[in-house]
């Protein structure tokens, strides 16, 4: 096994509780995004990072790339101290990792055309200029299966999976190794969302990319990635191969997400295990396991309420936060 | 069978685009049957005109730039609902038939308490006083499944998550107990683990009340789970309609069986690649000639390129595909 390409160890991002009223009021609880995350992944592999709304895993990926500063912790992408680093060196290592964002009607500047949004990173890294930038931009849109003609449009002349091919060639105009695809496919559907998710594949074999692929689909994720980690209330609390987080998960939460989504095919009518109850605020989450006012475990005791389970291994690769991942369901 | 409850017939809801250059047929030519207590699943991609379609019924297409064509035929109790005079119209809507939308967030006023909202439509509709409209919605929250209801009746929707804003909209929908329930994407703003908790809901109410669901959706696993027909929508017109298992066993239109191939499966191993359906919806003024799916469709022929095909019945019961292939089926092997 290689070294990691990213390694990510007791990430903490935490958002200070403003004061309401113009900063006279009582201040705010903190929220906690990110409560102490780790992972790693192996260069030229994806990491898929699943979790609902509010669970603080875009939040995770905007912090390890620094597009805000982190509370605590530390990432090292390609041997490089992320949060350590002077702005210029800074600058030099984003050469290395992008960000592919989720809607790509906001993430694209309405007002330039798709060869100015490709020439720009160009120009800020001065890998190209004038001609060479032209050409590299016509190579960058073939790459992304778009027609070269496309250069002089706007995004609002592009349909959603042609504008989410824009924001994939953008983040690959600089060449990095690692790329953070959050919810890259969400806004698509299904049949543009297939073509995308190929592309994805296809780029990441040609160019030997590193992802880190954040989305709330399992069953997308399940399609893309090696290793999976899913997160609940800004914590990691189960992580494993693909293989083995899908065939046999081991936390209440993951064993829950999983049989919640629907299987498209009615002869499948599988067990779901329905979730009461909304997911609570990171703002106060609950004392001890944070997952055990909603969790189904038949085995659920005051342990859980009161004590923080680890994120430890069950079996040999497979970590899971609970206190009775070893019990069945 | 039973008589069906709803009956929409050659519905064409046209809108004209800006600065008048042209006419988006959203609609077109739409055909379908509700029947009572039953869930029917409309299942297309954005574009495809299955929420045009959901608020013709109900007559709320803004007029202009849209308009409902002459010869589209909406029967529901006997009458045509594109006939009916405005005060007709507010006789049912709500009341007979009543709809819950995609986003439960913006959908609700935020200046009203989730009490008075739901109370409006008892008091319309069934005259009720303010006081008993009160109780009522007290009844309904505690129907929808919401946890501590006497608190809630005086919420803001702001105050609320989106699970329990959706369930705050249901019970808004329910409060006429209406014959038919469109529910348009209801769940797809939701996280999964809630999704399920509102789909488990709908099928709850639905065997309690006894109300016909019309559940508009792009997802295939919620119609695969929740849908006893499916109407699948392609380019304004529907290309497939089949009872649920006979849908999922044997499509027979490509974009079906596309739409089909193209979801990643939970179920399934993972595959190198997945199928994908090449290109993108057309554009609603500029639909193709003859099949309207020939540009993306791997099987076409000239005959498809040429001329549009009728839904031609397959041989499963009650199962009919806008496709040749129908009357063809030797074409489908030759690209194999």
């Amino acid at each position: 096994m290689s070294a990691p390409l990213v390694d990510v160890r007791n990430l903490v991002k935490h958002y200070p509780g403003e004061r309401a009223w113009l900063g006279l009021g009582r201040p705010r609880r903190v929220v906690r995004a990110v409560d102490g995350v780790s992972f790693a992944i192996t260069p030229g592999q994806t990491l898929g990072l699943v979790g609902e709304s509010g669970c603080g895993k875009s939040t995770l990926g905007r912090t390890i790339l620094r597009l805000q500063e982190p509370t605590a912790g530390q990432v090292v992408i390609d041997g490089r101290e992320v949060f350590t680093l002077g702005a210029r060196e800074l600058r030099a290592l984003r050469r290395r990792m992008q960000i592919v964002f989720q809607d790509p009607y906001s993430s694209l500047n309405p007002r330039m055309t798709v060869r100015q949004t490709l020439r720009e990173p160009l120009a800020i890294h001065r890998l190209a200029a004038g001609a060479g930038a032209d050409a590299k931009v016509a190579a960058l849109l073939e790459e992304v299966g778009l027609d070269s003609r496309l250069a002089r449009s706007y995004p609002h002349e592009l349909s959603g999976g042609q504008r989410q091919r824009v924001g994939i060639a953008r983040a690959l105009s600089v060449e990095p190794a690692f790329l953070v695809c959050d919810e890259p496919v969400s806004a698509l559907d299904v049949s543009v969302q297939a073509q995308v998710l190929n592309l994805l594949m296809d780029l990441q074999q040609q160019r030997r990319l590193t992802y880190l692929f954040i989305a709330h689909d399992l069953a997308v994720v399940k399609h893309i990635a090696e290793q999976v980690a899913v997160m609940y209330l800004g914590k990691i609390v189960e992580l494993a191969p693909a293989a083995e987080l899908y065939l046999a998960p081991r936390h209440p939460y993951t064993r829950s997400l999983l049989s919640a989504v629907p299987v498209p095919d009615p002869a499948a009518q599988k067990q779901r295990i329905v979730l009461t109850g909304d997911v609570p605020s990171p703002a106060s989450p609950p004392p001890g396991c944070p997952f055990h006012p909603r969790c189904p475990h038949p085995k659920k005791n005051q342990r859980c309420r009161t004590e923080v389970p680890a994120l430890r291994a069950v079996v040999p690769g497979q970590l899971a936060a609970c206190h009775f991942a070893e019990e069945p369901m | 069978m039973k008589e069906p409850l709803l009956r929409v017939r050659d519905l064409k809801t046209y809108f004209v685009t800006e600065r008048g250059r042209g006419t988006a047929r959203a609609v077109d030519g739409v055909s379908f049957d509700l029947y009572p207590g039953e869930t029917l699943g409309i299942v297309g991609e954005s574009g495809c005109g299955k929420t045009v379609t959901s608020l013709s019924i109900l007559r709320l297409i803004p007029e202009p730039p849209g308009h409902i064509r002459p010869g589209s035929f909406i029967e529901f109790e006997g009458r045509n609902l594109l006939t009916l005079s405005p005060p007709e119209l507010r006789a049912v809507r709500g009341n007979r038939i009543a709809m819950i939308f995609q986003e439960p967030m913006t959908s609700l006023n935020p200046v009203f308490t989730v009490g008075d909202q739901i109370a409006e439509a008892a008091i319309v509709h069934q005259r009720l006083s303010r006081r008993a409209a009160r109780a009522r919605a007290l009844e309904m929250l505690r129907l929808v499944g919401i946890p501590d209801p006497e608190a809630r009746l005086d919420d803001y929707p702001h105050q609320l998550s989106g699970g329990i804003c959706q369930r705050v909209m249901i019970a808004m929908a329910l409060v006429c107990h209406p014959q038919v329930l469109i529910a348009d994407e209801p769940t797809t703003a939701l996280d999964v683990t809630i999704q399920a908790q509102i789909l488990e809901l709908l099928e709850r109410l639905q065997a309690e009340l006894g109300m016909a669901i019309m559940l508009i959706t792009h997802d295939l696993g919620i119609v695969a789970g929740s849908a006893d027909r499916v109407v699948v929508m392609y380019a304004g017109q529907v290309v497939e309609t089949a009872p649920t298992p006979e849908l999922f066993t044997r499509a027979q239109h490509p974009y079906t069986e596309g739409l089909m191939a193209s979801v990643p499966r939970l179920d399934r191993p993972p595959a190198a690649r997945l199928h994908s359906i090449p290109g993108n919806v057309p554009a609603a003024t500029d639909w193709p000639s003859g099949c309207r799916f020939h540009p993306r469709c791997p099987y076409a022929w000239d005959k498809c390129r040429a001329e549009e095909p009728p839904l031609l019945e397959t041989g499963g019961a009650g199962h009919t595909a806008r496709c040749w292939l129908v009357a063809e089926p030797q074409r489908r092997m030759r690209r194999s």
